[in-house]
């Protein structure tokens, strides 16, 4: 199978325009080279794994996808859009929402209330001042959503904190559909929870899939990458390092790309059995 | 048993009608998520009420006493009230006794010594609060101060200021009628049982209009009895506490000011956006930071109203004694924090209701007066009062300790 880094002249020339694409991004901070030159693409419908140790720059990546961070160097599009994304609001304009490892919940809040935190339905007594909150529409819209998503719970009047891990993973991820997300970042989705608490959001990131978005899931547990993603892009020292397509590719393969350990003798046997580690560009 | 039956079972648990209603665990789940808050504390109360009505042979329950109670808990659950706002978003002001004196102080002196008319005096003193709670805020919100340290710092100034604005007296003597009977007027019967029936017939209209639009979107709405219990208890609370009013001089109007400004901060906080950004900043800062909310923005208008109500408590305290004084009483503070942490709202933020203080003031109130009648003297008030509060608090963490574990 053959896999591609497109780049400029490459992708308008592709059969699909990546929803999110990264060029040439690099960022230091003071004398460290967090990012080198490191390029990303992620389609519409697709999940990709970023992989990597750490100081290798994912979370560096990540926060310059999501705006925390400005890269010193290198272009961003957006379904082929050029977009400057200097804070998080920018980044959730475009399209781009990233759902954190602490999933900025608020646990005394319930359901509906987290959902919608910050972009509340609201509806109108008397103009610019008795403006209640919309509590049927909101009801109404997080049921749309948890249906769409397959996410059953008790109720949606509960505080989040009386909820599972995977049902908290769920909410939080609901709320980037809220929003019309086209992007969506997964911070650790699966860290601390249970194996079948695991499954439940591995399920659910394979029908945002299926709802056509593009899925970035950073994940340390390669167990879990393997069994979601559809391609991996690892990172070595801030830069990528291999890109793999997950079907031909052993997770021995993709450790081997994360440590650098046994690199050279790897890519030998990539080379003769000619369809696993695809590009390498360090 | 095969899987498919087992899965049968589960689901069938799931729904409560087919469920019995004392399996295990359903009464453990129950005991989880059910926010007991208030329960204890009724329970409390009608202990506290029932004790002292034998231990009194009849004083504690009559109209007399409990129009008594109402005017001496008034200013501690204005008071109270603003606690609840800043124990909200988790924070604490401990100067609301000392701002209390400080603003009734500057209503008195304007009214007083410079002749100022009653609502100039009384907007004056109620502005100074809101300064007074900028400072606090700007202090908290933006230079991040803990809150602790900010308002004890302003717990020993103000006092200064309270001293230095009535020097060299330590109490003025309130002349102004319009002043010093707010608190002592009672509302004319057609008001005093007019605006409660209204506010129950409200309360039923909205219960009712809001189920049938619920109906309408085809939502799930609780069961039509629950309802009608609700506004059944409304009616009956405040059918019971109008008919005990009027056994004396009517409805006080301190009562009215107090249950005005609760029902006020309830809806706001219930109802609108803003009340919700408070609740989620005492929730999780940082999660309502990321949401797009102006956490230091709410975090300063907490701490404005805060002062702002703890003024409206002090000219209430003030006018009840026909003197805005000097000597703060420290005991203010505490009880009003007792009050909120009492009627349930958490010290770490983001849970608990304005209704804490009705509850909250009823008890610390009726300890001391009931203690009061029966003579034991400061002695035994300030150890049962301590150990009330005490209580309330433990009560509190073991309930966060308790949703913590289940949380996760």
């Amino acid at each position: 199978m053959a896999e591609y880094t497109p780049t400029a002249s490459d992708w308008a020339a592709a059969p699909t325009i990546p929803t999110l694409q990264l060029q040439g991004i690099s960022k230091a901070f003071g004398a460290v080279q967090a990012l080198q030159d490191v390029d990303f693409e992620v389609n519409a419908g697709e999940v990709v794994g970023l992989v990597g140790d750490n100081g290798a720059g994912k979370s560096t990546l990540i926060k310059i996808i999501s705006g925390v961070y400005i890269a010193d160097k290198g272009e961003i599009f957006v379904e082929g859009n050029k977009v400057s994304i200097n804070n998080p609001k920018d980044a959730t304009h475009v399209g781009i929402e990233t759902v954190y490892q602490d999933l900025a919940l608020c646990d005394n809040l319930d359901v509906v209330a987290n959902l919608f935190l910050g972009r509340e339905d609201r509806s109108t007594v008397i103009p610019f001042l008795v403006r209640p909150l919309n509590e049927l529409e909101m009801e109404n819209r997080t049921r749309e959503v948890l249906k769409q998503l397959d996410v059953k719970l008790p109720s949606l009047r509960v505080p989040v904190a009386a909820l599972s891990g995977g049902q908290r993973q769920s909410i939080a991820v609901a709320k980037t559909i809220l929003r019309n997300a086209k992007v969506v970042l997964l911070d650790e989705p699966t860290a601390a929870l249970g194996v079948a608490q695991t499954r439940q959001v591995l399920e659910l990131i394979r029908r945002l899939r299926a709802q056509g978005l593009a899925v970035v899931v950073i994940s340390h547990n390669l167990a879990d990458v393997f069994e979601v993603v559809d391609r991996v892009i690892v990172l070595r020292l801030g830069r990528r390092a291999a890109t793999f397509d997950i079907h031909s590719t052993t997770q021995e393969q993709v450790v081997a790309a994360i440590t650098g350990a046994q690199f050279g003798t790897l890519l030998e046997q990539n080379g003769t059995s000619n369809d696993s580690a695809l590009e390498v560009q360090s | 048993m095969s899987r498919e039956t087992l899965e049968q079972k589960t689901a069938t648990s799931a729904q409560p009608p087919s469920a019995s209603p004392f399996s295990w665990s359903r009464i453990s789940r129950l005991l989880r998520t059910t926010d007991f808050g208030q329960f204890p504390v009724v329970v409390a109360l009608i202990f506290i009420a029932l004790f002292f009505e034998i231990r009194s042979n009849g004083l504690f329950l009559n109209s007399e006493n409990l129009t008594n109670l109402v005017l001496q808990i008034g200013y501690i659950g204005t008071v109270g009230l603003g606690a609840v706002l800043v124990l909200l978003i988790g924070e604490i002001d401990l100067s609301l006794g000392v701002v209390a004196y400080t603003c009734a102080a500057v209503t008195g002196v304007l009214s007083v010594e410079h002749g100022w008319n009653a609502i100039p005096a009384l907007l004056a003193g109620l502005v100074a609060g809101a300064l007074i709670g900028l400072v606090n805020g700007i202090f908290v919100a933006i230079l991040r101060v803990p809150s602790f340290v900010v308002t004890l710092a302003g717990l020993l100034a103000y006092q200064g200021v309270v001293l230095a604005l009535l020097y060299p007296q330590t109490s003025l003597i309130l002349v102004d009628p319009y002043v010093a009977y707010i608190a002592t007027t009672y509302l004319p019967d057609v008001l005093g049982i007019g605006l409660p029936i209204a506010a129950v017939v409200i309360y039923a209209a909205a219960l009712l209009f809001s189920r049938i639009r619920r109906q309408r979107k085809k939502l799930v709405v609780a069961p039509l009895w629950t309802l009608l219990a609700r506004v059944a208890l409304a009616a009956v609370i405040v059918g019971g506490t109008v008919f005990v009013f009027e056994g004396e001089f009517g409805v006080p109007q301190v009562a009215v000011i107090l249950i005005g400004l609760v029902i006020l901060f309830w809806l706001i906080l219930r109802f609108s956006a803003y009340g919700r950004h408070v609740y989620a900043v005492g929730g999780n800062a940082e999660a309502a930071r990321r949401a797009g909310i102006n956490v230091t923005g709410i975090r300063i208008s907490i701490f404005i109203l805060a002062s702002v109500l703890a003024a409206i408590g002090g000219i209430l305290l003030a006018s009840r004694q026909d003197i805005a004084s000097a000597e703060v009483d420290q005991t203010l503070l505490l009880n009003a924090i007792a009050t909120a942490v009492i009627g349930g709202v958490s010290l770490f933020g983001g849970r608990g209701s304005v209704w804490a203080v009705v509850l909250g003031s009823l008890v610390i109130g009726g300890l001391a007066n009931g203690l009061d009648l029966l003579n034991v003297g400061d002695a035994v008030k300030f150890i049962l009062q301590g150990i009330v509060l005490l209580l309330a608090v433990t009560i509190d963490a073991l309930v966060r300790r308790r949703s913590a574990a289940a949380g996760r």
